[in-house]
């Protein structure tokens, strides 16, 4: 084998082992909400992405996309029965007051970004 | 100087003294003239001078205290929606033919046959290179917005696929183009792929574009839905008719409707009559006839007479806004059989973006030669050729359609969830009053005592006879008498017919005290001094109250389908009952002899309810999807049998309590078999909630029937199997729909990876690559658009 193969095939050993660290092994970042209200910027995913709000709480969710792609038009929050349009560049505010503790998903409308969304008691 | 009155949503309201402050703040704002707060509604409506004050003042005063005023502008509209997708497809659109234009100019150039034909500029690398930038950068700009942001959070997507498998594309060209000798001394061909790049491009948005339009097509009915709503109402105030916005009626508002017109608000109809085309909100297609007392239903259509009615619901309270409610969250649920295709998804790029590198790898290190564009063309298509977006696809796109084909149709589906169980379902179970019939039952036969008296006697005389017939119709009085007295105070529908009865009758009703109802049996209580019992069997049983010769005269009744209710007083409590008319007559029969010695059973009265039109045919459509049909009534097994035959129904649950219908669902569900219970969603609540799926027929403007999976507005039984057949064939694009999508990217991912090489010499051009993936994701939405032209 030359040496160029070599190379190559250590590279490729090196970056699928990259590839599963970089994103499957991400670690969440959980932020607790506080106040009446979070701020979520849609862009190539959500930030944050991992929320945390109260039980029996009303809490706001303002969605803010700033990113063109189809896929990140509509956001789901499935567990709630929502379905929501995100127009370009405008706040869309969802208030939610969740009845029961446990992790939840968002994603986007073909479910290719995900976001948690955490119920404590 | 214009006054308006606008009713707001107020949001953090708790109690009466939220009132106070509220309207005590909005009165205080200049220019505001009233402000009514209403806790019930949590609705503020207030009338205001438009020149002194506006919206904004309005929700700063509602701010000012604490509360919030939801003014509209809150919501995203329909039509704001709608004219953003219309700028992005135009946007999109106005890429695709730049790219296409472009790439299109490049393959002429570049692409072996063609080559030949092409003018001599276009054989230019350099000229290629200044044509594919454009695409790359300016077209495909959206993939690496996306992307770079994506990667940013350590996610990635399918632009992320794209941006990689074209900028690979097109650095490898670019390479090409300025460093040629390079190339050549690799012992590489000088060719780029700049082709690859731009077409590639140009065809994903080619179908971003179709799919996009293809989707928009999927919500189409809740649009259609919210586009039904009425813009103004002509409201009576002051003897005189004004025009005024839909948002500005209030309840109680009086409005007038004329023939064409479509009627604004929910409502009661006060004066006149009318056919009303319900078709739009509940799939009845024969226009329903309307006058005083009958409720009109927002969003549907006068079609003959001029009438009033007064508004009851308004704003978020109408049917038409509870149906857009139901919809949209029935739309933003998730469907149990999308969970394999969420794991799957949450991992697809990564790995899609492993199985490239290894590709490269793997063909740079064992390819033929030249291995290096081997692997970078077969890299290139395996990125390009994953489609997770089909997956993504599948079943919300279907569930979209056809909970919106099932609005349309009058069937409400209260999830997707309860939309993929419904087509397991191989039994159902109706219940029987209010359900299979109309549950309004009247009463046929009045039979007191005394009316086989004469019989018995034998007797011949005429003016006897006459005098026994008065008595007997007197009698019967007194049995309807005593019997309406006590219903009075029960909500039981047979109740309800016999002081229907009663009142036709003009019978004077006595008052009762020590009512009590006795669930499943009937009723009892204290008639001046006497303990009156009216009821089924079982009360007489539980009563210890002999039957004696009436036996026969309720069997024969019952076997006519008919509900007899027993009329009786006991002995232990009182002296037997003795009717006035008997009193009278005692000279000629003694019957207050036979009353003590015999029974204290005072009489009966039977009471038929008549079977809903639609309910032979529902049946009928069940049994031919092969579901089992079982009644459950509190009849009792002859009157249940009789009516369950009349309906084509072999098997029968009859004399089952109220509070044991649950337990009997669960008998059923326990024999292994899927069940769907079918009632009013009200009395039978806990067996709609314990089957696995409830479904409700629709009563009056209420639809949100909490207990209910599926809500039936439209009342025709025939909906039953029609909401199977629908969930049936929405599973079944489901399952087409994740199939193709899976089986496409399992099939065609290693194909384009290589592995049909070595035994095939079959390899996957990127070109084609990219028209699989474009066509894949909008065969997917196609599929599921197909399920609005099904027949259901």
């Amino acid at each position: 084998m030359t040496f160029d193969k070599i190379i190559v095939l250590i590279l490729g050993v090196f970056g699928i082992g990259f590839t599963y660290w970089f994103f499957l092994m991400k670690k969440e970042q959980e932020i607790a909400v506080t106040g009446d209200s979070i701020d979520i910027k849609v862009e190539g995913g959500y930030q944050p992405d991992f929320i945390s709000i109260p039980k029996g709480k009303t809490t706001k969710i303002n969605f803010m996309r700033s990113d063109p792609s189809t896929c990140l038009e509509e956001v789901v929050i499935a567990d709630f029965k929502i379905r929501k349009y995100l127009p370009l560049n405008k706040k869309v505010t969802i208030a939610l007051t969740p009845q029961k503790t446990g992790e939840f998903s968002f994603t986007c409308g073909m479910n290719m970004f995900h976001g948690k969304l955490k119920v404590t008691s | 100087m214009k006054d308006v009155k606008k009713t707001y949503p107020i949001k953090g309201m708790h109690c009466a003294s939220c009132v106070r402050v509220i309207e005590k703040s909005l009165k205080r704002t200049a220019g505001v003239k009233d402000a009514v707060v209403n806790l019930a509604t949590e609705k503020a409506t207030v009338t205001y001078d438009t020149e002194k004050c506006s919206e904004e003042q309005i929700a700063s005063a509602v701010a000012g205290v604490g509360y919030k005023a939801v003014m509209e502008q809150d919501v995203v509209s329909q039509d704001e929606e709608k004219i953003e997708k219309a700028r992005e497809l135009k946007k999109l659109r106005n890429k695709v033919v730049v790219s296409l234009f472009l790439g299109g100019l490049i393959l002429w150039g570049s692409f072996p046959g063609l080559i030949n034909t092409a003018p001599a500029f276009l054989k230019n690398f350099w000229v290629q290179l200044l044509l594919a930038t454009p695409v790359q950068f300016w077209a495909g700009w959206d993939f690496y917005r996306a992307t770079i942001p994506a990667l940013k959070h350590r996610t990635a997507n399918m632009d992320t696929l794209v941006a990689l498998g074209t900028t690979v594309a097109y650095m490898y060209s670019a390479f090409v183009t300025f460093f040629p000798d390079v190339v050549m001394g690799l012992g590489l061909e000088v060719m780029p792929y700049f082709d690859v790049a731009t077409i590639v491009i140009g065809l994903i948005l080619l179908g971003r574009y179709f799919e996009a339009a293809a989707k928009g097509k999927t919500s189409e009915a809740i649009k259609k839905l919210i586009g039904l709503q009425a813009k103004t109402a002509r409201i009576v105030r002051n003897g005189k008719e004004v025009d005024v916005p839909i948002e500005q009626v209030v309840i109680g508002d009086i409005i007038r409707v004329r023939p064409g017109e479509k009627i604004p608000v929910d409502g009661i109809l006060l004066e006149g009559e009318s056919a009303i085309d319900e078709s739009m909100i509940t799939g009845e297609s024969i226009p329903v006839e309307k006058q005083k007392g009958d409720t009109v239903i927002g969003a549907t259509i006068n079609k003959t007479g001029t009438f009033t009615y007064k508004a009851s619901k308004i704003g978020q309270d109408t049917m038409l806004a509870q149906i857009i409610k139901l919809v949209s969250e029935a739309q933003g649920s998730k469907a149990p059989i999308q969970r394999i295709a969420d794991t799957i998804s949450s991992y697809f790029v990564p790995i899609v973006i492993m199985l490239a590198i290894a590709t490269f790898a793997v063909w740079y290190v064992a390819g033929p030669n030249p291995a290096l564009l081997f692997a970078l063309l077969n890299t290139v298509a395996v990125l390009i050729i994953a489609c997770p977006c089909a997956m993504g696809l599948a079943t919300p796109t279907a569930i979209m359609v056809g909970t919106g084909l099932g609005a349309e149709k009058g069937i409400l589906i209260k999830d997707a969830e309860s939309l993929e169980i419904a087509h397991k379902v191989n039994t159902i179970i109706f219940d029987k009053t209010g359900t299979l019939t109309k549950g309004k039952p009247e009463v046929t036969d009045i039979i007191s005592l005394s009316s086989v008296i004469p019989a018995q006697a034998g007797i011949q005389n005429k003016i006897l006879k006459q005098a026994i017939a008065l008595s007997t119709r007197r009698v019967q009085d007194d049995i309807l008498c005593l019997a309406a007295s006590i219903e009075k105070g029960s909500e039981h529908p047979l109740a309800e017919a016999i002081v229907k009865r009663a009142e036709e009758e003009k019978v004077n009703l006595q008052k009762v005290s020590k009512f009590k109802a006795v669930a499943g049996h009937g009723v009892e209580g204290l008639i001046g001094k006497k303990q009156i019992y009216f009821g089924n069997r079982r009360l007489m049983e539980k009563e210890k109250i002999a039957l004696g010769s009436y036996g026969e005269q309720i069997e024969r009744l019952e076997s006519d389908g008919k509900t007899v209710m027993l009329l009786a007083t006991h002995p232990s409590h009182s002296e037997p009952f003795t009717p006035v008319i008997l009193s009278e007559a005692k000279d000629l029969i003694n019957v207050q002899d036979k009353l003590r010695e015999e029974s204290v059973l005072l009489g009966l009265i039977a009471v038929a309810d008549t079977i809903k039109e639609s309910a032979i045919a529902g049946v009928e459509a069940l049994k031919k999807k092969g579901i089992e049909v079982i009644m459950i009534t509190g009849d009792n097994p002859r009157t249940a049998n009789a009516i369950a035959s009349k309906l084509g129904i072999t098997r029968v649950l009859s004399e089952v309590l109220p509070g044991q219908k649950e337990a009997e669902v669960k008998k059923i569900q326990a024999e292994g078999k899927v069940v769907a219970m079918v009632g009013d969603g009200i009395n039978d609540a806990p067996a709609l909630a314990a089957a696995d799926v409830g479904i409700a027929m629709g009563t009056g403007t209420d639809v949100a029937i909490e207990a209910a999976d599926i809500t039936l507005i439209n009342k025709d039984l025939r909906s039953v199997a029609t909401a199977i057949e629908l969930s049936r064939k929405t599973m079944r694009t489901i399952k087409t729909n994740l199939f193709w999508a899976f089986g496409y990217n399992i099939l065609l991912i290693p194909v384009a990876m290589g592995v049909a090489y070595p035994v095939f010499h079959l390899l996957l051009s990127p070109i084609f690559a990219s028209v699989a993936m474009a066509t894949s994701s909008i065969s997917v939405v196609s599929n599921s658009l197909l399920l609005r032209k099904a027949k259901i």
